[in-house]
């Protein structure tokens, strides 16, 4: 199992089937990626998108094929998902902070109750955080008192207290207004460039072309084309790939 | 003390039908302040119990056992479809006679369960009963999407329950519950029909013996009543309140 080492990918998912009762949803999707890299997931709204990146961290299972993450089978049926999940951190479109703890108590709970950390040490890191994503004014604030770009910096600063060594963002700016949504892809940003392999669903296209090392476009549970931005934006073949470009664009 | 006996020994003289004689004779008011101690103490234990009852039977309710299920809904059904009475005398009745005997003395044989035991037992299932289907319906108000959060960073099912999932459902189920805990108060009264003394048996056996002091002593058990509850009320109201979250809409 764990014979990884950094010159393999990370991540690596190879032909992955799955389904929801009869739908298939995931119709053999590979992608691989490699320790610092940041990739990008774009299509159309019911491609399988957030289904992909759900079963990186094991929120959904799957019928067919393989993922692998730092070594770890996630098909194993003894999986340790507290050890896959220690390395892989989630953010989702809807923060879903837990709203009757502050801020910072979002941040310190998980290495407080499940890597059981010193509670001072805990404190100094999500102060740390909070500070990196910009809202060390706001750490005794509940959720209900932030916005949403704040809650999804809290949100991404809770993700990073458990030191995770991959990054999954499921349309993390989604459900924010135009003026927030740039704070929160700045946070994104100095993640990336602090070598943080980031996996994303987004639908910015700007963003994702000045960050990713590789995008990657799904339609209707497949990948129909992938590439690095320069060549995926530009010299995109696949008519579905264009199509939606241009709708977007 | 003494000014005050007085005035009521007086009130008798001159109005009848207004003895308030728990106010004058020592062996009545001993009686109407061990019916109000035995209420007291009835429902505080009978709060407690449901309240417990309906937390375990919640948490069983998410079962992924079938039969663990089953079992719970039974248990709802039959508490929530039956009359509390019924319940109570079936439970003093018809339990009480297979529950084993001791013999302090040599000679007496005593249940080891008293009927204020059977009075808490069958009272406290009873308001259980609705505290899980309350304690549940706030459950199923967390959404799922918090669940999958406290997961994805690695908390156990059994974390999430305790540590996201319960705080949450007690805030939003504080109000449901404060309905049943204040009817749970006011049906400890049905413990009169297997004797348990407290307010309302002891009233009765005060206006058996003093017709003339039927209407004060029914004002009293209204006055004590409304007290209780009042109590109880204020402070699920101030829990309610301590319990706010800023930003929340609970
Ligand atoms: N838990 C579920 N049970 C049943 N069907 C599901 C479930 N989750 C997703 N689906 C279905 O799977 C398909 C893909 O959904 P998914 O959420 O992965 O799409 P997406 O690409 O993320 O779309 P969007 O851009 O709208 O977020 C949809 O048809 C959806 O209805
Ligand atoms: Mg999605």
């Amino acid at each position: 199992m764990v014979s990884w080492t950094e010159k393999d990918p990370i991540v690596s998912i190879k032909d992955v089937h799955k389904s929801f009762g009869a739908l298939e949803v995931l119709k053999g999707v590979s992608l691989d990626v490699m320790k610092g890299e940041v990739i990008c997931i774009i299509g159309p709204s019911g491609s399988g998108k957030s289904t992909l990146i759900r079963c990186i961290n094991a929120l959904n299972d799957i019928q067919g094929g393989s993922i692998h993450v730092r070594g770890i089978d996630l098909t194993d049926p003894h999986l340790n998902k507290l050890e896959l999940r220690k390395k892989v951190g989630m953010v989702f479109q809807q923060y879903n902070l837990f709203p009757h703890k502050t801020a910072i108590e979002n941040v310190m709970m998980a290495p407080l109750l499940v890597l059981k950390e010193d509670e001072n040490e805990v404190r100094a890191r999500a102060r740390d955080l909070m500070k990196k994503v910009r809202l060390e004014e706001k750490e005794n604030a509940y959720p209900g008192e932030l916005s949403g770009g704040q809650q999804q910096r809290v949100a991404i600063a809770r993700s990073l207290a458990m030191s995770p060594d991959i990054m999954l963002f499921d349309e993390v700016t989604a459900a924010l207004d135009p003026e927030t949504v740039k704070e929160v892809l700045v946070t994104i940003k100095d993640l990336a460039q602090d070598g943080m392999t980031c996996i994303l669903v987004t639908h910015e296209m700007g963003f994702a072309r000045e960050i990713a090392d590789h995008i990657y476009f799904t339609d209707n549970g497949v990948i129909v084309e992938h590439g690095p931005p320069e060549t995926f934006f530009t010299k995109a073949k696949d008519p579905r790939t264009k199509d939606f470009l241009s709708q977007i664009l | 003390m003494y000014l005050i006996a007085e005035f009521f020994r007086q009130l008798v003289e001159d109005y009848p039908r207004w003895n308030f004689i728990w106010m004058y004779e020592p062996v009545q008011q001993e009686k109407v302040l061990s019916g109000i101690w035995m209420t007291i103490q009835l429902s505080v234990a009978c709060l407690f119990f449901s309240v417990i009852i309906g937390i375990i039977g919640a948490f069983l309710q998410g079962s992924r056992n079938a039969i663990v299920r089953m079992v719970v809904q039974g248990y709802i059904q039959f508490f929530r479809n039956t009359p509390p009475y019924v319940q109570l005398l079936f439970f003093y009745f018809a339990l009480g006679q297979f529950t084993p005997t001791y013999s302090p003395d040599g000679w007496l044989e005593v249940p080891i369960i008293s009927n204020v035991g059977w009075a808490i037992i069958s009272l406290s299932f009873f308001a259980g009963a609705f505290n899980v289907e309350i304690f549940r319906a706030g459950i199923e108000a967390v959404p799922e999407s918090t669940r999958e959060a406290a997961s994805s960073l690695g908390f156990s099912r059994a974390q999430t329950f305790r540590y996201i999932v319960f705080p949450l459902a007690v805030r939003v189920s504080l109000p449901a519950l404060n309905n049943n805990l204040v009817n749970l108060v006011k049906t400890t009264t049905q413990a009169f029909g297997i004797a348990v003394p407290e307010l309302l048996y002891q009233s009765v056996t005060i206006w058996n013996d003093y017709p003339s002091a039927l209407y004060p002593t029914m004002l009293l058990v209204f006055v004590v009543y409304i007290v209780l509850v009042g109590v109880l009320v204020m402070s699920m109201n101030g829990w309610e309140r301590q319990m706010r979250i800023p930003g929340y809409g609970l």
